[in-house]
């Protein structure tokens, strides 16, 4: 089956994140297949550049970009969460006169139409919160 | 073919931005043509007294932006009786006047019925 | 068509368990996760309500690496079923939609 999870939970702040990498990975072993996973609310921290865990603490952002590039999956930060929350590609960055571009290489800032064409095209769509 | 999707708002307003963003995410959806419905159960009710005035916490109050559902492609509003009932929450005290509400069994016909579930 | 319920709260603190009950069909499954795990102790809240739904037919799990990493494994109610995430992969196909309460 093709499954999309979005995930509104912020990396390290609940448990969320966990389960929901923790989900996919289980899918990817099963056989099923991964269109899109959408991070909306506070989850848009996931794609930061910069997040920087201690050695032994999961790396969200990493495992996201890996489990990404092995099995091409879509990784959709929604735009207007992603920028109140300072989270900005190179495009915004330089559209808004900011410092500095933080978007972590694997994901792309989107539309929340991205959530709806998820829910669409899957056959299986999962919310993880906290 | 178009697909149901219901989204489900359980949160209370403005104390988390997630209802805010479960609106907005409706309102993005109204665009592709599918069949949109919208739920508002447990603390989600407060969303939809009349009368919020929300600008001195520096939000938008919900009852200003919840009637502009109307003028958007959506499908069905419904609201869980019981939420209301435990909240002391009357019908007449709702910003919607065409709200369907719906008791406990009937929601879980409802879910049983969509293609897709959006939890917020 | 039938419904996943995955609840991640406890019901010592939320009334979320109880808000998936109300709504819950017979067809349907539930997942506890989380610190939903909670609510599958024995004399948890909302106990009676879950039994209820269980005699009707409604198969209740709890995901067993949450419950491990909390030490509850000997404090539950024997009508649940540990599982773990090939099991919730199961589940989420086995029913039509997910609703996750949290």
């Amino acid at each position: 089956m093709i499954f999309s999870l979005a995930i509104y939970a912020a990396p390290y702040s609940s448990q969320a994140p966990d389960t929901a990498y923790k989900f996919a990975t289980a899918l990817l072993a099963n056989n099923h297949k991964i269109y899109r996973i959408f991070f909306y609310h506070d989850a848009i921290h996931h794609a930061s550049a910069l997040t920087t865990p201690q050695q032994d603490e999961p790396n969200f952002t990493q495992q996201w970009q890996s489990l990404a590039k092995t099995h091409k999956i879509d990784l959709v930060v929604c735009i207007a969460a992603a920028l109140k929350r300072g989270l900005l590609n190179s495009q915004e960055a330089n559209r808004y006169n900011k410092p500095a571009a933080n978007l972590a290489e694997g994901f792309e800032i989107s539309g929340l139409g991205q959530l709806l064409d998820a829910a669409v095209n899957s056959d299986r769509f999962i919310t993880f919160g906290s | 073919m178009k697909k149901k999707l219901l989204f489900i708002s359980r949160h209370a307003p403005y104390g988390s931005s997630l209802p805010k963003d479960a609106l907005d995410a409706l309102l993005a959806a109204s665009a592709y043509d599918q069949d949109l419905s919208i739920l508002f159960m447990d603390d989600g009710v407060f969303q939809l007294l009349k009368n919020q005035i929300a600008n001195e916490i520096n939000q938008k109050s919900f009852s200003a932006i919840l009637p502009v559902l109307s003028l958007y492609e959506i499908d069905s509003i419904y609201v869980h009786y019981e939420s209301l009932e435990k909240r002391h929450i009357t019908i007449n005290e709702l910003v919607f006047d065409g709200i369907q509400v719906l008791d406990s069994q009937a929601i879980g016909v409802l879910l049983a019925q969509q293609d897709q579930l959006l939890s917020f | 068509m039938s419904t996943l319920h995955t609840i991640n709260k406890s019901p010592f603190t939320h009334s979320t368990l109880s808000s998936c009950l109300q709504v819950c069909g017979n067809q349907d499954g539930i997942l506890l996760l989380e610190d939903g795990v909670f609510g599958a102790l024995k004399n948890a809240p909302y106990e009676e309500e879950l039994s209820q739904l269980i005699n009707q037919g409604v198969k209740v799990y709890a995901l067993y690496s949450d419950v491990k990493a909390r030490g509850i494994n000997d404090k539950l109610r024997s009508d649940i079923e540990l599982t773990d995430y090939n099991g919730f992969v199961k589940l989420s196909t086995e029913h039509r939609c997910v609703q996750s309460w949290y």
